[in-house]
This record gives C-alpha cells, sequence and structure tokens, in this order.
C-alpha cells in the first residue's frame, strides 16, 4: 500500500512528463484527461458554432433545447447514438466499418504530444512535430475508404478530392513546419529539436514567439500553415470533400447514427489537433503574452488572475442571461439551470484563484485559450468565405503556398545563418 | 523502466508484416491489397522504433503510409474493379519464381550461419534520445557528414524522376 502510493506521489515532484518519468499510472490519468477535455471541446465547439454562425447570419440558432440551447449537443448526441445504424447492401462491409475508427484513431492518437505546459503532456518525443504530421496524414486513409467502401457515387468523388487535396496542402505545410523547425536552431549550439516541448522552449530562449521571428519570414510560413491546415482539416473555405451543394454529405454520405458521428468527432478533434500545433509552433504554445518584457512578481501575479477571470466573465453571462430570461412559468426551469451553470462557473472560476491551483493551472490555461482563438477562426472562415472550385484549390496549393512555402525556408535558412555568424562577430 | 524492444514484439510484428504481405498478393480487390500493404508498412515503421530510430519510424509513416499509399489509392480507385478482378492474378513464371526464392532463402541462410566471420563484431550505441540530431549529423555534419553527397545524388536522382514525369504526362509544356 505505501508502494502504492509512493509509486503515486513519485511523479508529483519530478519535473518531466509521465511518459518521460515512465509513470505508467500518472499517464493513463493523463490521457484520460485529455481525452475528456477534448469530448468537452468537441461539445462546446459543436454548440459555439451554430451559435457564432447563427450570430454571423443574424439568426438567433438553436434556442429551444435548454436556454440558449444550451443542451442542444447532448440531444444531438442522444439521436444520434439512437438512431438507425444503415450500412449499404453493395458496401464493402470490413473496410466500411473500420474506415470512421481509423479516422478517429488517427485524430486522437496525436495528442499525446501536445504539450500543454512544460511538464503537462503525455509524453515528449524526440520526433514529436514528425510524429504529430504523421499520425494525422494517416487520418485521409481513413477518408478514403469511407468514400470508396460505400459504393456509392457521391462518396468516391469526395474522398478522390479529399486525397488530392490534403496530399497537396500536406507538401507546403511541411515546408511552412521546416522553416519554423529551423528557427529552433538559431541559439549558440545551433542544435534545432523536433521535440514539441523543445520548440516551446525554443521560443522562451530566444525571447519571441516564432511568428516574429525574422520578420516578416515567420509570418509568412505561419499563414501558409494556416491556410494549408484549413485545407488538411476539411473545412470550409476547402470543404470540397463534404461539400453540401455539390456532393450531399461528400465522403460520409452513406454514413448514419454512431458511425457518423465519429467522422463529427474526428474532424473537430483534428481541428483542434493542427491549431495545437500552429500554436506550439508560432504562438509560443504555453507560454503567456510577454514572459521577458513584463516580467516580475507583480507581472505573474496579474496574468495568473487571467484564468478566474475568464470563468468569472463566463459566469456573469450566465447571470446576464438569466436575468433577461422571459418571465413566464414555463421557462421557470430553464432560467433556474441557467442560473444553476452560472453559479458553477463562478465556482470553477474561485478555485483557479486559490494561488495552489493558480500556478499550476496557467500553462494550460495559455494554451488553451490561444487554440480557442484558432478555433473561432474556423468558424469565422466557415462564415465569411466562399467555397473555392477544385481548380482554383489546387493552383492555390501548389503554384501560390508551395513556392511561397520553399521561398521562405531558403530565406530563413539564409537569415537563420546570417544573423548566427553575426552574434559570433560580435560575441567571439 | 524495462525495455520495450522484447523479442515478443519483434515476432508480433514481424508477422504482421508478412501476414501482410501475403495478403498484399493473394487478394483480388486492388484496394484491399493497398490497405493490406499499409499494414506492412506500419509494422515495419513500428519495427524501426524497436530499433530505436524513431525519425526513421515517423518518416516512414509519414512518406509510406501517409503519402505513398495515398496516391496508390487515389489511383487504384478510379480502376474498375469488376475488370480487373476478371484478370488473371499470377503469371506463370513459377520456374523463375522458385529460382529467385531459394536465390535469396540461399543468402540468408549463409549470412545466418557465416554472419558472425563475415562481419566485424561489436555493441551498437543507440541514440534513441537524439536520434533526429544524429541522422542530420551523419548526413550534413560539418567533419561526420559521410553520407552528403550520397543523399544529393539520390534527391538528384528524384528530380530527374519528376521532370521526366511531367515531361511524359503533358504534351505541350
Amino acid at each position: 500500500m505505501q508502494e502504492l502510493l509512493n509509486y503515486i506521489s513519485s511523479y508529483l515532484s519530478s519535473d518531466q512528463t509521465p511518459g518521460g518519468a515512465g509513470n505508467f499510472l500518472w499517464a493513463l490519468i493523463y490521457i484520460l484527461l485529455v481525452f475528456a477535455g477534448l469530448s468537452v471541446a468537441v461539445i462546446a465547439m459543436n454548440w459555439l458554432e451554430r451559435k457564432i454562425l447563427a450570430h454571423m447570419q443574424v439568426r438567433l440558432g438553436p434556442m429551444r433545447v435548454g436556454p440558449h440551447g444550451l443542451l442542444q449537443p447532448f440531444a444531438d448526441a442522444l439521436k444520434l447514438l439512437l438512431k438507425e445504424d444503415i450500412m449499404p447492401d453493395e458496401a464493402d462491409k470490413l473496410i466500411f466499418w473500420v474506415a470512421p475508427f481509423i479516422v478517429t484513431l488517427a485524430a486522437f492518437t496525436v495528442f499525446v504530444v501536445v504539450p500543454f505546459g512544460p511538464t503537462h503532456a503525455i509524453t515528449d518525443m524526440n520526433i514529436g512535430i514528425l510524429f504529430m504530421l504523421g499520425v494525422s496524414s494517416l487520418s485521409v486513409l481513413g477518408i478514403v475508404m469511407a468514400g470508396w467502401a460505400s459504393n456509392s457515387h457521391y462518396p468516391l468523388i469526395g474522398a478522390l478530392r479529399s486525397s488530392a487535396q490534403m496530399v497537396s496542402y500536406e507538401v507546403a505545410m511541411g515546408l511552412a513546419v521546416v522553416s519554423a523547425i529551423l528557427m529552433t536552431s538559431l541559439n549558440q549550439q545551433g542544435t534545432g529539436t523536433l521535440s514539441m516541448i523543445g520548440i516551446v522552449e525554443a521560443q522562451q530562449a530566444q525571447g519571441t514567439w516564432f511568428v516574429f521571428k525574422l520578420f516578416p519570414l515567420g509570418l509568412i510560413a505561419f499563414f501558409i500553415f494556416a491556410v494549408a491546415m484549413v485545407a488538411e482539416t476539411n473545412r470550409a473555405p476547402f470543404d470540397l470533400p463534404e461539400a453540401e451543394s455539390e456532393l450531399t454529405a461528400g465522403f460520409h454520405t452513406e454514413y448514419s447514427g454512431f458511425r457518423w458521428s465519429l467522422f463529427f468527432l474526428a474532424e473537430y478533434s483534428a481541428m483542434i489537433a493542427v491549431s495545437s500545433i500552429a500554436v506550439t509552433l508560432w504562438m509560443g504554445g504555453w507560454l503567456r503574452p510577454f514572459p521577458n518584457a513584463l516580467s516580475g512578481s507583480t507581472w505573474n501575479l496579474v496574468f495568473s488572475l487571467f484564468p478566474g477571470i475568464t470563468f468569472l466573465f463566463l459566469a456573469g453571462m450566465c447571470f446576464y442571461s438569466t436575468a433577461r430570461m422571459p418571465k413566464h412559468p414555463y421557462f421557470r426551469i430553464q432560467t433556474a439551470g441557467l442560473a444553476i451553470f452560472g453559479a458553477l462557473l463562478a465556482l470553477i472560476a474561485l478555485v483557479l484563484f486559490i494561488p495552489a491551483v493558480r500556478v499550476r493551472i496557467q500553462d494550460i490555461y495559455w494554451f488553451c485559450i490561444k487554440v480557442a482563438a484558432f478555433m473561432y477562426l474556423y468558424i469565422w472562415y466557415r462564415g465569411t468565405f466562399p467555397r473555392y472550385r477544385f481548380d482554383q484549390l489546387m493552383k492555390v496549393g501548389w503554384k501560390i503556398l508551395l513556392p511561397m512555402g520553399l521561398g521562405v525556408l531558403i530565406l530563413t535558412a539564409f537569415f537563420g545563418l546570417w544573423s548566427t555568424t553575426h552574434t559570433n562577430l560580435w560575441h567571439p | 523502466m524495462a525495455p520495450v524492444a522484447t523479442p515478443f514484439f519483434f515476432y508480433m510484428l514481424s508477422g504482421i508484416m508478412l501476414l501482410g504481405g501475403i495478403v498484399v498478393i493473394t487478394r483480388k480487390n486492388a484496394v484491399h491489397s493497398a490497405l493490406a500493404l499499409i499494414v506492412t508498412l506500419l509494422a515495419q515503421a513500428a519495427l524501426y522504433l524497436m530499433l530505436y530510430a524513431p525519425f526513421v519510424a515517423g518518416v516512414q509513416i509519414i512518406l509510406y503510409a501517409g503519402g505513398i499509399m495515398v496516391l496508390f489509392l487515389f489511383v487504384i480507385m478510379l480502376i474498375s474493379i469488376e475488370r480487373s478482378q476478371k484478370e488473371r492474378q499470377f503469371n506463370k513464371q513459377w520456374l523463375v519464381g522458385i529460382a529467385a526464392a531459394a536465390a535469396l532463402g540461399g543468402l540468408f541462410i549463409a549470412v545466418y550461419t557465416k554472419g558472425k566471420s563475415l562481419f566485424p563484431e561489436g555493441q551498437l550505441t543507440y541514440a534513441e534520445a537524439g536520434n533526429t540530431q544524429a541522422v542530420a549529423d551523419l548526413l550534413y555534419g560539418p567533419h561526420s557528414g559521410m553520407y552528403m553527397f550520397a543523399f544529393e545524388i539520390a534527391s538528384l536522382l528524384l528530380l530527374v524522376a519528376i521532370i521526366g514525369a511531367v515531361v511524359m504526362a503533358k504534351k505541350r509544356i
């Protein structure tokens, strides 16, 4: 018993990830935490996307299930699970069955290396970013398999489009990533790293996020990645594989019920995954804004209050909406529910103000808030941009992003070398 | 921490690879063959991991499983499955096949029996923690970059292949 307790507590004092410390139990706890957090994020994203899109189009969005439609995602999930699971008669049974699982597995496995904080990752790999890109490129196989196995025309066209699009944009994406990795080697030793934690630590050591490094090269590389990542996740304006107006639902037309919801889950968690790659490579990962310029204990205190303030703000919004709910007796339960939800958020905010929690949670908070900004961008794109035509899509990928990526890569290498030799000249 | 690279995993992964390879050549449906090939390639990536070479494993997954096999599937899906299923699957070249297999088997047996005297004995030093850096050093290092020439020649060959493909595919350039 004592040994078990020692085993559990031995990790708490270490400054490594559970995978790095080799602690199986804590690795399992982290995996469960990440999985749970991801599921909550997908549920929240589902509600937020419908709500924000609706407000952009001057509609109300879901309003019926729960106050302001807050329970809509749960109702949707229930509906999907209770729906009849249809498999087309002429479909390739095995591949049709296995495809959604491949997509979901690929989308969730990448979170093994996502660094939520210097020690808050399931594990840290020497090939971290390579692992993320590799495993997320496997999801296209699932999409292609799903489209082909359905044995139907629209899914097949969707799958063909998807494979062509993903392979094309992976090239530009890879070039942008390489130029960011080159920037990690601009230190005294001249050795770079592929490890996700190492990349963020390099940004900390160099005192700048890589978006602003070698201005404007970092910014251009980030732009290329930001465009390519939308195409990689099949989202608007690059959502040709599932273009509703042309292909009904693209590669998952024949899917229904639970299997369809797996595709849905995979799409959103893949969006979160590529956003976290972008945050790690260019936006400083878990680092708070201005860790060097605004340092000192006062600023540390101010920035560590942000998580609590965010939740207090959300709670305040809930209370404001509670006060504005219709006074009709029919809405009594909904009003009470919203007030309880607000109280819950306020309670979380109070917990986040406790100094011991505050210090440990802030890395995770800054990482999540940056990823959340990217998720909002995804919704914004969908509300703003019309869908590309397929030849335009290929043109953007091969004739604009790829040469731009190559140019940025060469220039980054050149100026990186130039800057390191010059510091050596000034500091012999 | 106990090492993961146990014989059990080696035999399991090799078994998966062999099974996948057999499925690749025996299926009539080309898409099934391609998927079995993906399983084989992934098992191979895991074998690289067992050899403490995570970089090679990652590149294997990105290039073969995520890149080349997608293009394979892309082409295969455009082919009519019904027609290809009627076609004969194996050529009647048993004699050549048996001769080639026997030669390869003989080579393996020779290496297995005489390998100790043929190859120098030595313990490998695994560079698992800095694997990527070690590979980079071998390729581009100022003092230890002994494979730079081979690397550049290989990339030149690939460039020639790309240009050739474009020239052959496009009638008017």
